[in-house]
């Protein structure tokens, strides 16, 4: 068994680096991140940059990066990266986010991913190593120019100095002549100890166009001559329109257009409300065709019959049947995870402008080279011809991982000759999402006479999401995804067998959601941690130290977590204190919810106490957002989350059955940063998310007795039983 | 005691009703309700009577488009569904001769003898004159008929024997027209005949008796189909007897009034269908006809109106500022318009909380000259533990009423 | 054709009666930062001020503002009081994804404006109708509190 701190993938991320001079003078810097857009054309042998640094005669730095700015504080993250290598003040730097200049625009198609809480740790190596070839190219330029040594001069402030001679000249005076510098190899990093921003919470860089209304999303794109319509598709996938009213939609103040594709169709006006009610006046009518007999009952027949099998295997070590057969005490369980919606508060939305010869794209969107293959798959131009401009998302939460509804945008769009915004209503937003998978797990697990966990067996059932996204990415038929939380447990377990069993939802689309495998998984064995630790007898606290095995930092943060909430102390009548535990995206988390539970089985979430270690840390400010925000995502979930669905269409459409969580009943929650900086660097954008869920079942065991075992759990505090899925205390 | 309505077998009222077009123009309606050019007077009569007698109201199809019927009625013994009336000969009303829509409509017998359930509002319909009620036929004639089979009734034995209505129509229906009653004004019998025979106001607010027939206390207020209509009549403390004429005016033409809250549920829908697009002066005809319904003390007290002050953070508050306050705002007072302003509403101060209940689990909607002010149904987001709590909040704090409300009302 | 008074400007607007002034803002004058979020007054995003009270512009009907002034977030930051719950928005760092922090800013502002030194529970009421899909409500309660004090 590997260690848990060696799970993950342990890549050598290494910038590959050019330079050129800058249209109208000063540097460019090219350089090809790994895991970001065009990494894998790097592989082929091509160079197809995917990061631009670019110092003009001016001294202006500018970055070009085309990471999507969700939310995460990204932009700012990245920025220290370069600022730091680079030696200029953070607010020295700009940066765009959209290749405005067509010569920025990849010629191959490679991912382009913001997803996966990777961005952070994508950049971390290269985006230094870009920051300081940068520097020493500059210093290097600097100490030809004076035919003083190299090692005399330093760069201070957007500078180079040479204390010796008291000369100075600023980088934009420099950046012809640094263009002209070979790029040095290796590029030797800073030393930690003399980082200046790095570690720091500096203001972030997309925030004050945020607080007066003035950043512009996806949503907010005006361009000349822009009409705007409202799209509205089959409410069951694989309908087909069968007719509509076109002229009381045309009879609308403003309504302008009507197209269609076979499933769908947009009512085009003036604005976005003659586009509503024009709509509204279409009444759309739809053949439902083979999907209308799907229901949320049937979606689950499939997948518990499915689950009967054997699946693929994702681990196994140790003889887990016979483990289990000589267990002292054994529990079988079933954990059931709803489909999902992502809501983003920004509802999808896609502007373009599509010409005979040429497009241009409007969006926020996580994967631009997709959406950029979607328009040039729809209207026939070649990608080159497609500009995309990448837009601040309205948060993504693995929505705008897909790019379906840009290649829909797209054929609607080419229909007509003027730019047009094309959005989905809350409504379309919700009912026509992909959604996170229904994941239907069952977990038997065994403990020995001395309350050890001898035997684990954990099979999970859902849909495959790699396989419609990225199929070259299954390894033998496995999405690692579907057992990532799974097989590698913080815990050591000496008989262990993880299965997966692929079963696609019939008329629907799935697609990855906050926290994608973990968020899933860790529910499960963190549920079953805890009911192990009851069973054995045992503090849940106890209970997983004593199965830490050798993982000092799962350790420190459980310890940390522990600390901090009181575990341990008298709690109020009513109250229960729960743990989860995971390792996800390269960070170590543990994180304890208080609860309040009412004799009427009303839940109020008190205060949550998260210890992370994520590794060196760019932005403490972000980390602790990220895990604020990322507990509230999951713990929303976990109360009040499901799409269910009848006669083939999603049964929830808007936040008066699709619930958020409120301001109101929002817990205190305080993140301790107990990070490592000589581990490798950790994901955070999602590690919050994942231990919600668990969190939250395990703090109702605690007050109440009743043990959850399906999302969402408000429904069921004060629901009739549902015998295989709770489990009262003693069970 | 006076006599509220004459009736006589012979005497014919008559009554012009004419649509005024600024009432008209800026309702979103149906496509049935354009007017036509080139009509017969008749027809043109028929759809304004139509209109006043809100057939629409259970006849119009879910999505709002033709008169094919949708409206359903849970009662408590089964369910029935309204019928198809565009003049389709075999789904619709295409086969009735004149001879038998009167029959229809004053003896709630239809074609072929059956028995019509008098969720059909027939023991008021068959107040009509002749002439009205051939005009009404006259105009449904001129909409294109299409072809929808109403849905199969579900009721219970012996409900579901369409002939013991015989029985129950020598009880409970009248089959009577409707007379001028001379001790009153023009305006008063105008008022009348658009309340009783066309509008059918007593079907909702005039309490059944055991055989489910109209009972005498007119208008002292009922439940129907899951919502309470309230006391009309002039009682003070539970009726309208405190209403200004231009509140009541107000109320019926637009939805709304000031300091009572707005329409919801099925009186929204008649609102929406017939009361907002009759001519102002038959809605002040009405209210003079309201006005003189005696005095019945039933029912729960009007709202006075008060707001409680300082009742404390609590369950139901929480969920109102969370779902609720974004339109209604914690006064009352309505944030993005009247239609949205609780205060003084019959419905919070009804301690059975009927109304709230079921605007909470059905949502209510209604067409204004404004656009559709239209409330969402709470029960999929919301437990029921919390709809009850806030029910019990609201009825306290805006309508001084300490009830608390059970939370398995909100259970599916 | 109809005037309305929005940031001090008055404009004439040709536009449908029933047109919701969140699409008059946004589609007709450009003023894209009151965001379109749900249309049914559930999440707050398009939140502005009516004559000095918070609503939902999503909800309000353009021929029932009449004649009284409307303020978006554009121009809340004219205001002193707009502009210290600006500030401590940033102080605080509370912007994830932002897309809900235009309708979360002038929640807030309505609250100060009426409430100078709200307690905990008076945010709640006032700030429970907006959602923040990022969560980021820990730190709206901590800038409200900071921008009351810093006044
Ligand atoms: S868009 Fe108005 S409240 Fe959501
Ligand atoms: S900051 Fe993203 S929705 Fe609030």
């Amino acid at each position: 068994m590997r260690k848990p701190h060696q799970i993950g993938p342990v890549l050598n991320r290494r910038a590959i680096l050019r330079a050129a001079l800058a249209t109208g003078g000063g540097l460019m810097l090219s350089g090809v991140i790994p895991g970001l857009p065009g990494a894998r054309a790097e592989a082929a042998g091509a160079f197809t940059p995917n990061a631009f640094i670019r110092i003009d005669r001016e001294g202006a730095i500018t970055f070009i990066m085309r990471h999507a700015e969700m939310g995460q504080g990204i932009y700012t993250g990245v920025a220290m990266l370069i600022a730091e290598e680079l030696e200029v003040p953070l607010d020295k730097i700009t940066l765009e986010a959209a290749p405005a200049d067509t010569r920025y625009v990849d010629k191959a198609a490679g991912e382009e991913v913001t997803g996966g809480s990777a961005s952070t740790r994508d950049s971390w190596i290269p985006l230094r190593q870009a920051g300081a070839a940068a520097r020493i190219m500059l210093l290097r330029a600097a100490a030809a120019r004076w035919s003083v040594p190299v090692e005399s001069c330093v760069a201070r402030e957007g500078a180079i100095l040479h204390p010796d001679s008291g000369r100075s000249l600023p980088y934009g005076a420099l950046a012809e002549d640094a263009a002209r510098q070979t790029v040095p190899d290796p590029i030797p990093l800073k030393d930690p100890a003399q980082f200046r921003l790095i570690g720091t919470s500096p203001q972030r860089m997309d925030t004050h166009a945020k607080s007066n209304g003035s950043a512009l999303f996806g949503m907010d794109v005006r361009v000349d001559g822009m009409k705007i319509g409202r799209i509205m598709a089959c409410p069951v996938k694989g309908g087909t329109l069968a007719g509509f009213d076109r002229d009381a939609a045309m009879k609308i103040p403003g309504v302008i257009d009507i197209i269609t594709l076979p499933d769908a169709l947009a009512v085009i006006g003036a604005h976005s409300w003659a586009a509503i009610s024009g709509l509204r006046a279409a009444n759309p009518q739809w053949n439902f065709g083979r999907n209308a007999g799907v229901s949320s009952a049937t979606l689950l027949e499939a997948l518990k019959n499915a689950s009967a099998k054997t699946g693929l295997v994702a681990k196994k070590t140790g003889d887990v049947e016979s483990a289990l057969a000589s267990a002292s005490t054994r529990i079988d369980a079933v954990y059931e995870l709803p489909f999902l919606a992502h809501a983003a508060l920004e509802p999808i939305n896609t502007t373009l402008h599509i010409r005979p010869d040429s497009a241009d794209v409007w969006v926020g969107t996580q994967v631009p080279i997709r959406a950029r293959q979607e328009v040039a798959d729809a209207t026939g131009l070649p990608p080159e011809r497609i500009t995309v401009h990448n837009h601040l998302i309205g948060g993504g939460f693995g929505r705008r991982l897909d790019s379906n509804s840009i290649g829909q945008a797209a054929r609607l769009a080419k229909q007509v000759p003027y730019p047009v915004k094309l959005f989905w209503t809350r409504e379309e937003d919700i009912r026509q999402d992909q959604f996170r998978p229904f994941y239907y797990d069952r977990i038997t697990a065994g403990l020995d006479d001395k309350g050890m966990i001898k035997a684990w067996h954990h099979r999970t059932t859902g849909s495959f999401v790699l396989a419609r996204w990225a199929p070259e990415g299954l390894q033998n038929g496995l999405d690692s995804d579907a057992v990532e939380g799974a097989t590698e447990t913080p815990y050591a377990i000496p008989a262990q067998r993880n299965e997966a069993v692929q079963c696609e939802p019939e008329g629907l689309t799935t697609l990855w959601w906050r926290g994608v495998g973990p968020t899933h998984n860790v529910f499960v064995v963190e549920g079953m941690i805890d009911e192990l630790a009851h069973a054995a007898g045992n503090d849940p606290l106890t209970f997983r130290r004593r199965h830490l095995g050798p993982s000092p930092r799962g350790l420190k943060v459980l310890d940390e977590a522990a600390k901090q909430s009181g575990w341990g102390r008298i709690l109020p009548k009513g109250h229960g204190l729960g743990i989860a535990l995971h390792y996800s995206f390269q960070s170590w988390a543990a994180t304890i919810l208080e609860v309040r539970v009412e004799e009427n089985g009303q839940i109020h979430l008190v205060r949550a106490d998260t210890a992370v270690d994520c590794g060196p840390v760019v932005f403490p400010d972000a980390v602790r957002a990220q895990i604020q925000g990322g507990l509230i995502f999951g713990l929303t979930m976990a109360l009040y989350n499901e799409i269910t669905f009848r006669d083939g269409q999603a049964e929830q459409s808007n936040f008066h059955d699709y619930r958020m969580m409120r301001l109101n009943e929002a817990p205190d929650i305080r993140v301790h940063l107990v990070s490592d900086p000589t581990a490798e660097i950790g994901g955070i954008g999602e590690v919050g998310t994942v231990a919600a869920a668990p969190a939250l079942a395990n703090a109702i065991f605690a007050a109440t007795g009743k043990r959850l075992r399906r999302i969402p759990f408000v429904p069921q505090m004060n629901a009739p039983k549902n015998p295989e899925n709770t489990g009262e205390k003693g069970a | 005691m006076k006599r509220r309505i004459v009736f006589s077998a012979s005497a014919l009222m008559s009554l012009t009703i004419g649509l005024s077009s600024a009432a008209q123009a800026q309702q979103a309606q149906p496509e049935t309700q354009q007017p036509a050019s080139g009509e017969s007077a008749q027809v043109t009569r028929g759809r304004a009577l139509f209109v006043a007698a809100d057939c629409a109201a259970c006849h119009l199809s879910q999505d709002g488009r033709a008169l094919t019927g949708g409206r359903v009625f849970t009662l408590p013994f089964g369910s029935i569904h309204a019928v198809n009336i565009t003049p389709d000969r075999e789904t619709g009303i295409g086969a009735y001769t004149d001879k038998a829509w009167l029959k229809m409509l004053r003896k709630g017998v239809g074609l072929g003898g059956k028995h019509l359930y008098p969720v059909m509002p027939y023991t008021s319909y068959t107040l009509l004159s002749d002439d009205d009620a051939l005009a009404i036929k006259a105009y449904l004639f001129t909409l294109p008929a299409i072809h929808a089979p109403a849905p199969k009734n579900s009721l219970s034995f012996p409900f579901n024997q369409r002939w013991t209505m015989i029985f129950w129509n020598w009880f409970n229906n009248p089959n009577r027209r409707m007379a001028t009653d001379t001790t009153h004004s023009a305006q008063w019998n105008r008022g009348a005949y658009l309340a009783e025979a066309l509008g059918h106001c007593g079907q909702c607010h005039t309490p059944r008796n055991f055989m489910f027939g109209l009972s005498s206390r007119a208008y002292a207020g009922a439940v129907q189909v899951g919502w309470t209509a309230y006391n009309l009549t002039s009682d003070r403390e539970h009726g309208l007897g405190a209403w200004s004429d231009d509140d009541l005016f107000s109320y019926l033409s637009t939805g709304h009034a000031k300091g009572h809250g707005p329409a919801s549920g099925p009186m929204a829908e008649a609102i929406e269908h017939s009361l907002s697009q009759l001519p102002a002066d038959d809605i002040r005809a009405m209210v003079v006809y309201l006005r003189d319904i005696p005095a019945q003390p039933d029912g729960p007290s009007r709202n006075h109106g008060q707001i409680a002050e300082n009742d404390g953070p609590s369950a139901g508050r929480h969920v109102f500022q969370q779902a609720c306050a974004g339109c209604h705002m914690e006064d009352g007072s309505g944030r993005q318009s009247d239609w949205a302003a609780l205060g003084g509403s019959h419905s919070l101060s009804d301690p059975s909380a009927t109304n709230l209940v079921s605007v909470l689990r059905e949502g209510t909607s209604l067409q204004t000259a404004h656009g559709a002010m239209t409330m969402q149904k709470f029960t999929s987001a919301y437990t029921p533990e919390e709809l009850s709590a806030l029910s019990s909040w609201m009825l306290h704090h805006f309508g001084g009423v300490n009830a608390s409300v059970d939370p398995t009302k909100f259970r599916p | 054709m109809r005037t309305i008074l929005i940031n001090g400007e008055s404009h004439d607007v040709d536009v449908p009666d029933d047109m919701p002034l969140l699409w008059v803002l946004r589609d007709i004058l450009g003023l894209t930062g009151t965001k379109y979020g749900c249309g049914i007054a559930q999440c707050g995003a398009c939140t502005v001020h009516v004559a000095g009270q918070p609503a939902r512009a999503c909800q309000l009907p353009v021929s029932l503002v009449g004649d009284r002034p409307v303020t978006t977030i554009e121009a809340i930051g004219q205001t002193a009081l707009g502009q210290r719950v600006q500030e401590a928005w940033l102080e605080e760092q509370v912007i994830q994804c932002g897309y809900c922090q235009s309708g979360q800013i002038m929640a807030a502002t309505a609250l100060l404006q009426t409430t100078p030194a709200p307690s905990d529970d008076d945010i709640d009421d006032a700030m429970s109708g907006n959602i923040c899909r990022c969560g980021t409500y820990v730190r709206i309660r901590a800038a409200i509190h900071k921008a009351a004090s810093n006044a």
